[in-house]
């Protein structure tokens, strides 16, 4: 069996932290995903923080924004690491859906999450008389 | 309305900058200066895919930016100038005879002999000469992460 994904939730601020502690309450502990935040980074730091949580792993990249340094960072990693993808507009929707599988390569898990996420953005009727 | 911001920035174009900045002046355009992501195609189509389409991006290295410093000015749209580092906003006001009246330090981040003089800015001692350097050119230097932060004067940043 091949090794597990890890999930990169890679954020503004204390966004990833929220993220990944919110999927922990969730789901359990057993969900892959490491948090890191862009405080305090420049370029170069971003990728060091990339390169230290991905540490050689198959692993998809969350980030939040698709304007954002983040998500700037792992798209420039991600393109000299094959084994690394990238999905920008991370939702809680596709990070607890990837904790049930991370059997799947990067490249399928990045278009479930893809597909997941876009799911979960929605605009229910609006409800009363 | 020009150029309204020339910042320096390490992150070059992100949220800050294109959110944070730029929704509320209303840019249309956005220059980044960089020698390096001039010479990278895929590096220019990664930053064109995180900025809204109804706003331009320019790509530009030092030089050219300078020759192009006077049409940026009378353009009538409004628009930011971003460099990655103090050096290339330095080098762009050389040539700007005069046309550069506000620099905004934006971000620039720690390393290894840097300083912390706020939370997003980090100097050498020469990096710090360089910035007085530009407001002995009649330049007014400020740091200011985003418009709704507290602008911070060069004395207070360098104290």
């Amino acid at each position: 069996m091949s090794e597990r994904l890890v999930g990169i939730v890679f954020a503004h601020a204390d966004v990833a932290a929220a993220f990944v502690t919110a999927v922990g309450a969730i789901a359990g502990d057993d969900h892959g995903l490491i948090a890191v935040s862009n405080d305090g980074c420049d370029k170069a730091a971003l990728t060091r923080a990339l390169e230290l949580a991905v540490a050689g792993r198959p692993a998809v990249v969350f980030a939040d924004l698709p304007g954002g340094s983040c998500a700037f960072s792992a798209a420039a990693y991600a393109r000299s690491h094959p084994n690394v993808r990238l999905v920008t507009g991370v939702n809680l929707a596709m990070l607890l859906d990837f904790a049930f599988h991370r059997d799947l390569s990067p490249a399928d898990a990045a278009r479930r999450a893809l597909e997941t996420g876009r799911n979960a953005v929605t605009t229910p009727p609006p409800g009363g008389p | 309305m020009s150029v309204d911001l020339f910042r320096i920035d390490d992150r070059l174009i992100h949220g800050q900058v294109v959110v944070g900045w730029g929704q509320p002046l209303g840019v249309a355009f956005i220059v980044l200066v960089d020698d390096e992501v001039r010479a990278s195609d895929w590096e220019q189509e990664l930053y064109r895919m995180g900025v809204p389409p109804q706003v331009a991006v320019v790509f530009a290295g030092v030089d050219e930016a300078a020759g192009q410093l006077a049409a940026w000015q009378g353009d009538p749209r409004r628009g930011i100038v971003l460099t990655g580092d103090i050096a290339a906003m330095a080098a762009l006001a050389g040539h700007a005879n005069g046309a550069i009246t506000d620099v905004n330090v934006g971000g620039i981040h720690y390393r290894e002999g840097r300083k912390e003089r706020l939370r997003y800015v980090y100097l050498t001692d020469q990096e710090a000469d360089a910035l007085r350097a530009l407001a002995k050119a009649g330049i007014t230097v400020t740091a200011q992460d985003v418009p709704t932060g507290r602008k911070v004067g060069l004395d207070e940043l360098l104290g």
